[in-house]
């Protein structure tokens, strides 16, 4: 246990490592530094700066030194608490993502748990009734929520909503709750809107979990061990329950890593459309105005978020399933 | 000992038709019978060939130029072509009169049943290219002897009055293309790092699966978009779209990888592995002449499986402005215009490059199975 327990730690601190890079090489990438774009928009907003100042600027971040070295600079800020600035909104990087981020996490968990909770049972379902209309039905769904990409998804529902419903669907708060701070009322608003994209989101990953489960549970129904005990005569849904839902069961946990990076992805993109305020409509807005340290710190900070989430799940899969300890060794 | 691996269903039929063939057909014709009887998948091929004519013959099918812009002609709804008149066959659309609300001021357009405007096939049109060599101004679909007023908008036009129909036709054809060069690429680094890594095995191994394992637990929308954002806005559109390209398969060969290590894996453990390496064939020979062939059936599945991934992450950049950019034309740019809600539910037909999106990502993943099925006729 303690084995696999380090291997994945180890694992999971090389990829925050390479997570890092990556952002920092995503900041790096636009063209000319970014002293002289803040300079810029400094001077746009009438501020004056001088040679020496501008100098001084690019001597603490070491913008006249090699990669590795501003690299080295940016991570020892960070370390510090100190992310940068985000020069659009000329505040600390951490200030303007406030509880963005932590939105982002809500939405992305509730996204998983509707992907579970949807399914398991039509998985179920789609096994024990193979070739009935509801299994084609399922299928059907399921191959359309595999093709649709969600944020069109999240477009026809949009569309729905506002011309059937004369609702508009978007946002997590309503208006009154939106600046308030937090108080039951305001949770109450937020579960009552976040039902609707958190199942937008849950839409793919649930299409691919019926599949699988569809296919591991009729593979284990057709075992001889099933046969016996029909044959002993225990009741249809205690055979099915008991025994090879169980089996069944274990790809779905152990599926959660690459799930949590796809609903992660998914929730971006969604949110620029549903205008949710988690971090995606931020992200959005920060690349196309080139303001690469909010937009970097950003990657960063959901990269390490599904990197952490990624590691639980680990720790819970290898808690449910002691065989997966010994398979990766 | 085909005969003995053959599926029995597969002898079955063939038998039971008093046909032998079976028992001499070669790999490929195998998989080839056994594909043919994967209706959808030969539906979706059969689908996706007609995007690739799309793709091909963009310029002919279009009714008019994608980028011509007329304000006076914004937001004009779809003009459904009338296939009879009365009982006698004589295509045509109604004319549209365009008039300013004097309250609401929008553009209000009023259809003119009166008014028929005769369409033809094979009509003379815009200018173009007819495979950007042959000089050529003859289209599908035109109406008669078209003034200025007499327009042809099947599917309706955007906010700047072009078009909705013939840009639709010009987005299959970057959309469905950039699929096409990206997962090329991917392909490329995918045999190349799966290869190496399940041939080689050892240390290099473990470092490429690292690797793989790494990228994979990294959200790749927010990478793709921190990429494509570095694309300067001033290149131009050839440019924009290897870009892109180059962006998305830095990502997407992980996958590609997977499966050919596997097979590289499965296959070193083949009796006509160990056979060859007993009789002298060099590595090389080995990996081209009996490892290769064997598993470029499954190659071709799982390249067909990735592509609707990637034509989704063209269509999801451009959505949001990272991807492809005007004056580009492809399915997210199209799907720009629909981003405010509010506006399109007045203009529903906005929303109309939806539909071959999920189309061609539902004829790739049914063809990609049928594939898979038929990947190993003797299983």
């Amino acid at each position: 246990m303690l084995v696999y327990l380090v291997r994945r730690f180890f694992l999971a601190v090389i990829t925050v490592w390479a997570v890092s890079l990556i952002s920092f090489a995503i900041i790096q990438l636009p063209p000319g530094d970014f002293v002289t774009a803040y300079i810029g928009q400094l001077q746009a907003m009438g501020t004056i700066v001088s040679q020496a100042e501008s100098e001084a600027l690019r001597m603490e971040y070491g913008l006249d030194r090699s990669f590795a070295v501003q690299y080295y600079k940016w991570v020892s800020r960070i370390f510090e608490g100190d992310f940068g600035i985000a020069m659009e909104y000329r505040r600390p990087v951490l200030e303007v993502i406030g509880d963005r981020l932590l939105l982002t996490a809500v939405l992305t968990f509730t996204s998983i748990m509707f992907t579970w909770i949807l399914a398991i049972p039509i998985g179920i379902y789609s096994a024990v009734k193979q070739y009935s209309l509801g299994d084609y039905f399922f299928t059907f769904v399921g191959f359309l929520g595999l093709a649709l990409p969600n944020f069109l998804l999240a477009l026809v529902v949009l569309y729905i909503g506002f011309v059937f419903f004369n609702a508009n669907v978007g946002g997590l708060f309503s208006p009154e709750y939106a600046d308030a701070p937090y108080t039951w009322g305001k949770m109450l608003d937020l579960l009552n809107h976040l039902w609707l994209p958190s199942i937008i989101l849950a839409v793919a990953g649930t299409a691919q979990l019926i599949r699988v489960l569809r296919a591991n549970l009729l593979d284990e129904l057709r075992k001889p061990y099933v046969i016996t005990a029909r044959a002993k005569g225990l009741a249809g849904w205690r055979i099915i329950m008991k025994y090879p839902l169980r089996v069944a069961l274990n790809p779905l946990v152990s599926t959660i890593g690459y799930l949590l990076p796809l609903i992660v992805s998914g929730s971006i993109i969604i949110s620029v459309v549903m205008s949710l305020p988690t971090v995606g409509p931020l992200l959005l807005k920060a690349l196309l105005a080139q303001d690469m340290f909010l937009a970097g710190t950003i990657i960063l900070l959901i990269g390490v978020m599904t990197v952490i989430g990624t590691f639980i799940s680990d720790l819970l899969l290898a808690w449910i399933d002691p065989r997966i300890q010994l398979e990766t060794m | 000992m085909a005969e003995e691996t053959l599926i029995h269903s597969d002898i079955e039929v063939f038998e039971a038709r008093g046909d032998e063939r079976i028992y001499a057909a070669s790999q490929w014709q195998l998989m080839w019978w056994r594909l043919r009887k994967h209706r959808l998948a030969m539906v979706s091929g059969l689908v996706l060939l007609l995007f690739y004519a799309t793709v091909i013959g963009a310029d002919f099918m279009a009714t008019a130029d994608p980028q011509e812009s007329n304000a006076q002609l914004g937001l004009m709804r779809p003009q459904p072509v009338r296939w009879f008149d009365g009982w006698t066959f004589s295509p045509h659309v109604y004319a549209i009169e365009g008039k300013r609300d004097p309250r609401t001021f929008k553009r209000v357009y009023q259809a003119d049943p009166n008014q028929k405007l005769p369409v033809r096939f094979f009509a003379r049109g815009f200018e173009y290219k007819f495979l950007g060599l042959f000089p050529a101004n003859l289209h599908l679909l035109g109406v008669e002897g078209a003034r200025a007023e007499d327009t042809l908008f099947i599917l309706g036009t955007d906010l700047q009055g072009r078009d909705l129909w013939s840009r639709l036709l010009y987005g299959t054809r970057i959309s469905m293309t950039i699929g096409l060069v990206s997962v090329a690429l991917s392909l490329f680094l995918g045999l190349l790092l799966g290869g190496v890594s399940g041939f080689y095995g050892g240390w290099l191994d473990t470092l490429i699966q690292r690797v793989i394992e790494i990228l994979r637990s990294i959200p790749t929308i927010p990478l793709w978009m921190g990429l494509a954002a570095a694309v300067p806005k001033d290149w131009s559109v050839t440019k924009m779209y290897f870009a892109i390209t180059i962006i998305i398969s830095l990502i997407g060969w992980t996958e590609l990888a997977r499966v050919v290590r596997g097979r590289f894996l499965s296959l070193r453990e083949e009796d006509f592995v160990t056979a060859a390496e007993l009789s002298g064939a060099s590595r090389m020979r080995i990996i081209f002449r009996h490892m290769v062939p064997s598993f470029m059936s499954h190659i071709i599945a799982a390249t067909t499986l990735a592509l609707p991934a990637i034509i989704i992450a063209e269509t999801s950049l451009s959505f949001l402005g990272l991807g492809m950019r005007p004056p580009a034309v492809s399915w997210g740019v199209l799907l720009q215009a629909a981003q405010q809600i509010q506006a399109v539910a007045l203009t529903p037909w906005l929303l109309l490059p939806a539909v071959p999106v999920v189309v061609a990502v539902l004829a790739f993943n049914f063809l990609g199975d049928g594939l898979r099925d038929a990947a190993d006729p003797y299983g």
